[in-house]
């Protein structure tokens, strides 16, 4: 099958969300799984909270950055109803105030509320990417999962590198590689049945190829963090490092799968005929899906 | 109720293009941008190759994908089946020009002509500073429509109240009107031909017919 005269037929990726759409999914994700973090580890709250908040700005001025209307950007709250960058933009304040609070002594507690409103945050973002139907790799129910994982995964390793940097105590505690290998066991898992997924359900042909290009080594970088989180463990006594690695792999492993997906992997619906007309005399021939 | 749809002809359009030059000149879209477009898509393998046109535009989804993400409100339906923006209120986010699978959002940053920095005569008159850095799309000539509900005139029958790629087409390959009034124009066609819609399959009751051949 061939396409004359023209590539916009068969899908092709879009441009209208480009590298700072991916910010607000990066930052906004690692911030919100640096709360989640927070609120879950003793100790973590008073770096973590302000600092998770700060991910998420940052994310939010990507965004804005790429309005075309930056000034009207306060129109954003008008569709919680329907519209999940709505519920996204309503949570981000209360998300804000709580994680950077949090790091007052006496409203430590606020931990908790900010790690419950860093949860919705990062859920509305995968359910944002969802909901836009015209990019078959978004709109896959399995995206949910993984960018909901990533963002956890993300937060978790930020969350082991900050505390390395300020409480070298709670870093090293053999324990908290535990958590941070298993939110990146369960990344790898929700990237292969995502993929499975895209594979069984129908992917555009350049998506599944480019699926099948990046994936392999982002997952090399995943079980190398995994194998250093298990050496952190095995050898508890020898220092951050291997704690260390394994955290910067699961948030660059993160911000690669994120930015993949956003950006390089956003091949929109193309068009497709169920039927080729009649011409002249015979019936309907059959249909044509450039690019499927 | 009123529900507004074009009905194309596959088996009458024959790829000429006239349809997106109207709509340009209609509507004055920026270069580039395409409200109304007719692909050319080649199919089959030698010596079984077919070659169809196939005119695309904003399908005014019944329940459109574009409608449920805007998170301004600037996306809404009219109750006669159109989907409108409110340049006013859109942000440009082009959260509505990733959600749509039909590819026919558009947003435009800078104001662009034809040749070069300076707009010729009726870019100028038609220029808009308000389609800028906010999301833009086919109307189904909105401005033609919402005459007729003044003049009493039939849109799709009245060319006045008719979209001008409807009016422009050389080869009476496409039609316009009420689907819901089962003595209209598109009404009749639907019931006579085979027909399709495109991605039918998401969901999203689009307001384009494709009629292939006669019914039976």
């Amino acid at each position: 099958m061939s396409v004359p005269n023209s590539s916009r037929i068969a899908p092709w990726r879009q441009t209208y969300w480009d590298w700072r759409a991916a910010g607000n999914f990066i930052f906004g994700g690692t911030g919100s799984g640096a709360l989640v973090y927070a609120a879950v580890i003793p100790g973590a709250a008073p770096i973590l909270g302000p600092l998770g908040a700060a991910f998420v700005v940052c994310g939010l001025l990507c965004v804005w950055f790429e309005i075309g209307r930056p000034w009207r950007a306060l129109n954003v709250f008008s569709r919680p109803r329907s519209s999940w960058m709505s519920r996204e933009a309503l949570i981000a304040p209360w998300l804000i105030a709580t994680g950077s609070l949090a790091v007052v002594p006496r409203l430590a507690e606020l931990r908790v509320v900010a790690g419950a409103f860093a949860l919705a945050y990062v859920y509305c973002q995968a359910r944002m990417l969802n909901a836009a139907r015209g990019i078959p790799a978004w709109r896959h129910p399995r995206a949910v999962p993984l960018l909901v994982v990533t963002g956890l995964a993300e937060g978790a390793g930020v969350g082991v590198l900050a505390g390395s940097l300020s409480a070298p105590a709670i870093a090293t505690a053999s324990w908290i590689a535990w958590p941070l290998a298993g939110l990146i066991a369960l990344r790898i898992a929700a990237v292969i049945a995502y993929r499975h997924g895209l594979d069984r359900d129908g992917a555009p042909q350049n998506l599944l190829r480019d699926l099948a290009r990046g994936a392999p080594k982002r997952l090399a970088v995943e079980v190398g963090a995994i194998v250093a989180a298990l050496a952190q463990l095995a050898w508890p006594r020898g220092g951050n490092l291997p704690i260390d690695a394994a955290a910067l792999l699961a948030v660059a492993a993160g911000w690669s799968w994120k930015y993949a997906i956003v950006v390089r992997w956003s091949y929109n619906q193309g068009f497709a005929l169920p039927l080729t007309p009649v011409r002249g005399v015979g019936v309907s021939g059959p249909g044509a899906r450039p690019g499927w | 109720m009123t529900r507004y749809v074009m009905v194309v002809d596959l088996r009458r359009c024959t790829g000429c293009q006239t349809c997106t030059a109207a709509c340009k000149h209609a509507n004055g879209t920026p270069p580039g941008v395409q409200w109304r477009r007719v692909l050319d898509i080649e199919s089959g393998v030698f010596p079984n190759v077919r070659r169809t046109f196939v005119p695309v535009s904003c399908m005014h989804c019944g329940s459109p994908p574009c409608l449920d993400v805007c998170p301004t409100g600037a996306t809404f339906k009219r109750d006669d089946g159109r989907v409108a923006i409110n340049y006013d209120v859109c942000i440009g986010c082009a959260y509505c020009a990733v959600a749509c699978p039909y590819q026919q959002r558009f947003k435009t940053q800078h104001a662009q002509f034809a040749y070069g920095a300076d707009p010729t005569a009726p870019e100028e008159r038609q220029f808009d500073p308000a389609r800028l850095g906010v999301s833009t799309k086919c109307t189904f000539c909105s401005d033609r429509i919402d005459l007729a509900r003044e003049t009493g005139q039939v849109p799709g029958v009245d060319p006045d109240v008719t979209p001008a790629c409807v009016n422009s087409c050389i080869a009476s390959a496409l039609h316009f009107g009420d689907r819901d009034d089962p003595q209209s124009n598109v009404s009749a066609l639907l019931r006579e031909n085979r027909h399709f819609r495109m991605h039918e399959e998401l969901g999203t009751d689009p307001g384009i017919y494709y009629l292939t051949d006669t019914d039976g």
